[in-house]
């Protein structure tokens, strides 16, 4: 369990950095993945430029479902179903599952234009 | 585990108490095809009393490889439901009839429940309630006569039974959840009646914390179990974790019926709490139903599981 949070850890990092490294407009409209496998969206927290994309895939063999009160809420997805969701409001997004409550997740959006934040 | 039954025990019984000074005696049997024979005697043999049957989790339209046919193991316990010989009063379903709330997976789950010939009560899984209005198609089949999402509560042979819904509304990071509404009304429910009155609680998320990890517990459910203190007999009957649990708690009995459809991992046992798959000839020994047997004026709660294979 220990070994997989810190190896997630390093990969949420890397996703971070990365899009750290790539913090120019081209992101905006862009698309990014996130996957839903044992009960964990991953990465966890996702930094995205307003105007993306986020296509959750779901890769277990239990339906999850991906809802941020107010903001928005997926129907059920089943084995590989997949939601997409365009942030084009600037803000922190939290989200869980509505079935398997303990799965949450996290989309950071920054403004188009501008630099991302630095990390924390 | 207390105790074991002795005249029992070697009929895989695998839990089994002394439940003092209440005067009541209960057994709860699982089982599958080839060993609900054995089930029949035990239920026979405790005839003096009335019997109800839990089911759990037949997650009908579930065809994973942990198991592509759910449909047909569902049947199979049903067949062996039917072949009792003494009919059980009613049976509890709690919850997860479906897989993902579909019209055709409630109509299989009915079809194939009804061949009981049972009185059936129950109470919704998370995924009862995936319908586009959350939960409009379960309250419209399953919920007449209920309060709120689908909890309420009805008599039978001198027992209380209570059935709560802990799948709505859940938060963020949290657990099961009954909420307040619900709350009030269990304490109002239960209010004035006798502490001398057995109470049978059942719900589909397990009401004490198993393993927090996973979402195996309700938030809110020691306040309910507040409002039982002062009851002499308390059992409170789960599923969600498809897997036989049990603890015993001052005057209450926790236990968790396996499901009929799949298993899943012991806590903690597994990276999630997702469908376990094990060899074909294993699945069957990790399916069941649960027996319930009430007699009066014993002083002895037996709680017996017993596995789909023989």
């Amino acid at each position: 369990m220990i070994k997989t949070k810190s190896l997630k850890n390093i990969v949420v990092a890397g996703v971070a950095a990365f899009l750290l490294l790539a913090a120019t407009p081209v992101w905006a409209g862009d698309a990014t993945a996130v996957k839903i496998g044992n009960f964990t969206f991953g990465p966890q927290e996702v930094k995205i430029k307003a105007g993306t994309t986020i296509n959750w895939t779901n890769e277990d063999d239990i339906p999850h479902t991906i809802v941020s009160p107010n903001n928005f809420r997926s129907k059920v997805l089943d084995t590989d179903g997949t939601y997409s969701f365009t942030f084009t409001t600037p803000g922190t997004y939290t989200y869980f599952c509505s079935l398997h409550p303990h799965m949450t997740g996290t989309i950071v959006v920054e403004a188009a234009t501008g630099s991302i934040a630095p990390p924390q | 585990m207390a105790e074991r039954d002795e005249g029992l025990s070697r009929r895989k019984i695998l839990e089994c108490m002394t439940w003092a000074g209440t005067g009541v005696l209960w057994t709860i049997a699982g089982g599958v095809p080839t060993s609900l024979g054995i089930i029949d005697e035990a239920v026979a043999a405790r005839q003096k009393g009335f019997t109800f049957l839990q089911i759990s989790d037949s997650h009908m339209g579930f065809d994973k490889p942990a198991n592509p046919n759910a449909k047909g193991t569902l049947e199979e316990a049903i067949a062996r439901v039917k072949a009792l010989p003494v009919k059980p009063s009613f049976m509890i379903h709690t919850g997860d009839i479906s897989h993902l709330s579909k019209p055709s997976e409630f109509d299989d789950a009915e079809r194939i429940i009804s061949q009981a010939r049972l009185d059936v009560h129950y109470v919704p899984g998370e995924h009862d309630l995936l319908d586009e209005e959350q939960g409009k198609l379960y309250r419209d089949r399953y919920g007449r006569g209920t309060k709120g999402a689908g909890w309420y509560s009805f008599d039978a042979d001198g027992v209380h039974f209570i059935g709560l819904v802990n799948v709505v509304d859940l938060k963020a990071g949290g657990l099961g959840n009954l909420g307040d509404e619900q709350l009030e009304w269990l304490e109002d429910d239960v209010k004035g009646r006798s502490a001398s009155q057995p109470i049978v609680v059942f719900a589909h998320i397990p009401l004490w914390t198993i393993y927090p990890d996973w979402g195996w517990g309700t938030q809110d459910g020691a306040r309910a179990l507040g409002y039982l203190k002062k009851f002499g007999s308390v059992t409170v009957l789960n599923g969600h974790i498809h897997q036989v649990m049990q603890k015993v708690e001052g005057n209450v009995t926790f236990h968790t019926a396996r499901s009929t459809a799949f298993p899943q991992p012991p806590p903690g046992s597994a990276p999630s709490p997702g469908p376990m798959k094990v060899p074909e000839d294993k699945l069957r020994a990790m399916l069941g139903i649960a027996s319930v047997t009430f007699k009066q004026n014993e002083q002895r709660l037996a709680i017996i599981d017993t596995s789909l294979q023989g």
